[in-house]
């Protein structure tokens, strides 16, 4: 009689390597989340311009990325890019050049909205004690528009992480796919580690995950002035 | 483009389509009760029952629908449970939707000012009776943002419904990718359906929260 | 049956703390059929908590209210069949935004006593004209002036025919313009015999239409008397300094 089939994790190295394709979840997602960062407040200011063409291209792109769903999109990325271009991406690119497409959609739209929140008079209040319009972009108006940011950016994060775990359906080796190995050659000496492998990998996520979305909330309840 | 194989093969798709449609309904239908119920708990601070729907609140929230279901369909069999490939998608999409819709219902329900409470109860009308007539109307309509947003959210989800070996669209293109390596058709068609669905969905919603932003409500 | 002289609402030794604070210390009040009782006095002194305690929206440490001869706050009845014989108008009139007039009349007579919805609406549209609003009954409130929709609260309170009309400044949110419209309904209701208990600053309105006045201050009932008595000639000190609040010397 064996002992409860959650052994399995203490097994070899099992746990450590649950542990190891986690990481490797989180090291997409947070590249993805970085550069998304940096993209999206590009667009979000490109959004904010008058041009109509820049308008109607902006709205294509984040509303094409918004429709479709990321799998979708890795798809796309990991099987259409290399027939179409002849370029082998892995799985992992993939996941980066996707994530990175839909995180800049997000934050485009997240800085766009956050600049059009701030009131107009916020704008002319730093030319009116004198400063350049450099400098009241730097202490006036990116201070406040980071306030309303930060909360939505982070909440965007714990999304990201999320839908990475996509990638193991395009055969990248994360956690599950890492889990699933380690069920696989277990089959005969612990049959019930799917449940607890599974289980493990559930409470995995919702401990990464769940500590920054509280992070989130109180910095939002922080910064509500 | 190789449109024969376009053609002799949409079939499958539309087939696919349809599954997804009708498991995402089904989904969506089960996640607005639950999440009703789980807004009324938090509403009405109901003693232990409002403690366990904001644990299976964040427990929701904070995991991927994926992994929710590899433990649905491969993991809860370890324990004697058979759950068939489609009862985990709809038990995993509902348990995943629930929490999301909880949210928008209650943000809807906590919008409703304790002064129009007062005003239903003042004429007479019970609790029931405030919350039927007074304060479900207009949290619904102040929902509904959030609501529709939530349910194109769910249907991109079930996207993920192939890893417990249904025949959605996401296994039909890459099966064809797989056996026939037309590629580019493949994919040509996953993105048409998956627009198919959801534009529509998209602009009925845009159009629904249009209306109810400036009509009001008559009974 | 009451006879004339028989309180309607009775309240005694009502007692009501918000933590340590008393905000209603040892009240004790009795309104007969018909009459027309206003409470004033400063901001704070607990004049709207006794309204709504009256109305069970706030609980009460100790005391008892009576209506009709029956104690009301000893848990033993439904306070959503007690609050059929009270009606209460709210300073921010409260009105259901997703309902026009009519329906915001005929919610409770419908819903709650059960009537048919053609003899609700008769009895609705019959106030409604009586207040001068009938061609509103099918607006919404958002179509309406903040004086119209006190008048419809009103009449949303009186269309479940009540034995006692309690109003918590009912004209504090209004432009002054507005005022008087709501004032005159009310004065309508007193002429036509209602029992009303009214909390107000309208000191001339009070003069005129009230049958006593209450003095509160700090919790507490601090003069009770004919309003000729009470603004004319204050027995108390306190009574003195809140009504020179009102008098401004040239």
């Amino acid at each position: 009689m064996q002992g409860l089939g959650i052994n399995v994790l203490f097994m070899g190295n099992n746990l450590p390597r649950l542990l190891e394709g986690l990481l490797i979840t989180m090291k997409i997602s947070l590249l993805a989340v970085a550069l998304s960062i940096v993209l999206g407040t590009l667009l979000g200011m490109v959004m904010t311009l008058r041009n109509p063409v820049t308008r109607c291209l902006t709205k294509v792109y984040f509303e094409f990325n918004r429709i479709m769903p990321q799998l979708v999109m890795l798809f796309l990325v990991y099987f259409g890019l290399t027939k179409l271009f002849g370029i082998n991406l892995s799985g992992q690119v993939s996941a980066v050049v996707v994530f990175t497409l839909w995180g800049t959609a997000e934050m485009g739209d997240l800085v766009r909205g956050a600049l059009i929140s701030i009131p107009k008079h916020q704008y002319e209040s730093g030319a009116a004690i004198g400063m350049t319009k450099l400098q009241n972009y730097r202490y006036v108006i990116i201070p406040q528009t980071l306030r309303r940011l930060i909360p939505l950016a982070i909440n965007l994060t714990t999304r990201m992480i999320k839908t990475t775990a996509l990638i193991v359906l395009i055969g990248v080796v994360e956690v599950l796919k890492t889990g699933q190995q380690i069920i696989e050659a277990n089959r005969y000496t612990v049959p019930t580690a799917a449940l607890w492998i599974y289980g493990t990998i559930f409470f995995l996520y919702f401990f990464t995950c769940w500590p920054i979305s509280i992070l989130a909330g109180r910095l939002e309840r922080k910064w509500q002035n | 483009m190789d449109l024969n194989f376009i053609e002799k093969y949409a079939p499958m798709y539309v087939e696919a389509t349809g599954l997804t449609l009708r498991l995402g309904f089904i989904g969506i239908g089960f996640s607005l009760v639950i999440g009703l119920i789980c807004s009324f708990l938090l509403y009405y601070k109901t003693p232990v029952l409002q403690k366990i729907a904001a644990c299976y609140i964040e427990l929701s929230r904070n995991t991927p629908l994926l992994v929710q279901l590899f433990f649905l369909y491969f993991g809860l069999p370890k324990l004697g449970i058979m759950i068939s490939s489609e009862g985990c998608a709809i038990i995993g999409l509902s348990f995943l939707g629930g929490s999301y819709m909880a949210e928008a219902f209650r943000s809807g329900l906590e919008a409703i000012e304790k002064s129009q409470v007062e005003a239903g109860l003042s004429v007479g009308l019970n609790h029931g009776q405030v919350m039927r007539y007074v304060v479900l109307p207009q949290a619904l309509s102040i929902s509904v943002p959030a609501l529709c947003a939530n349910v194109i959210f769910l249907i991109k989800e079930t996207s993920v419904f192939s890893a417990v070996a249904l025949a959605d669209l996401m296994f039909v293109a890459k099966d064809l990718i797989g056996l026939y390596y037309k590629t580019d058709e493949a994919l040509f068609m996953l993105v048409v359906a998956y627009m198919i669905i959801l534009l529509p969905i998209s602009i009925m919603a845009a159009v629904l929260e249009w209306r109810l932003r400036y009509a009001g409500f008559g009974n | 049956m009451l006879k004339r002289n028989e309180p309607l609402l009775e309240i005694r030794h009502l007692r009501k703390n918000y933590d340590a604070n008393d905000v209603l210390n040892d009240i004790s009040l009795d309104i007969c059929k018909g009459e027309v009782v206003v409470v004033v006095g400063p901001s704070g002194c607990g004049k709207s908590t006794l309204l709504r305690c009256i109305n069970g929206l706030e609980p009460i440490q100790s005391g008892e209210i009576l209506l009709d001869g029956l104690p009301i706050t000893d848990g033993k009845k439904k306070w959503s069949e007690i609050r059929q014989k009270i009606g209460m108008v709210f300073q921010s009139y409260d009105l259901f935004p997703h309902m026009t007039v009519l329906d915001n009349i005929i919610l409770g007579p419908t819903k709650v006593q059960g009537r048919k919805r053609e003899a609700a609406a008769k009895s609705a549209e019959k106030l409604l004209e009586r207040i001068g609003l009938l061609d509103k009954k099918d607006a919404y409130p958002r179509q309406l002036s903040g004086g119209q929709k006190q008048r419809v609260a009103i009449v949303r309170a009186l269309v479940m025919e009540p034995a006692i009309m309690l109003f918590d400044e009912v004209t504090a949110a209004l432009d002054p313009e507005m005022v008087r419209e709501v004032l005159d309904v009310m004065l309508e209701l007193a002429r036509s015999g209602s029992t009303m208990l009214i909390v107000t600053h309208e000191m001339q309105f009070a003069k005129a239409v009230a049958n006593r006045v209450i003095f509160m201050d700090g919790g507490e009932i601090v003069e009770s008397s004919s309003p000729e008595e009470f603004f004319l000639q204050p027995k108390t000190d306190r009574a003195r300094r809140f009504l020179n609040i009102f008098n401004f010397e040239k």
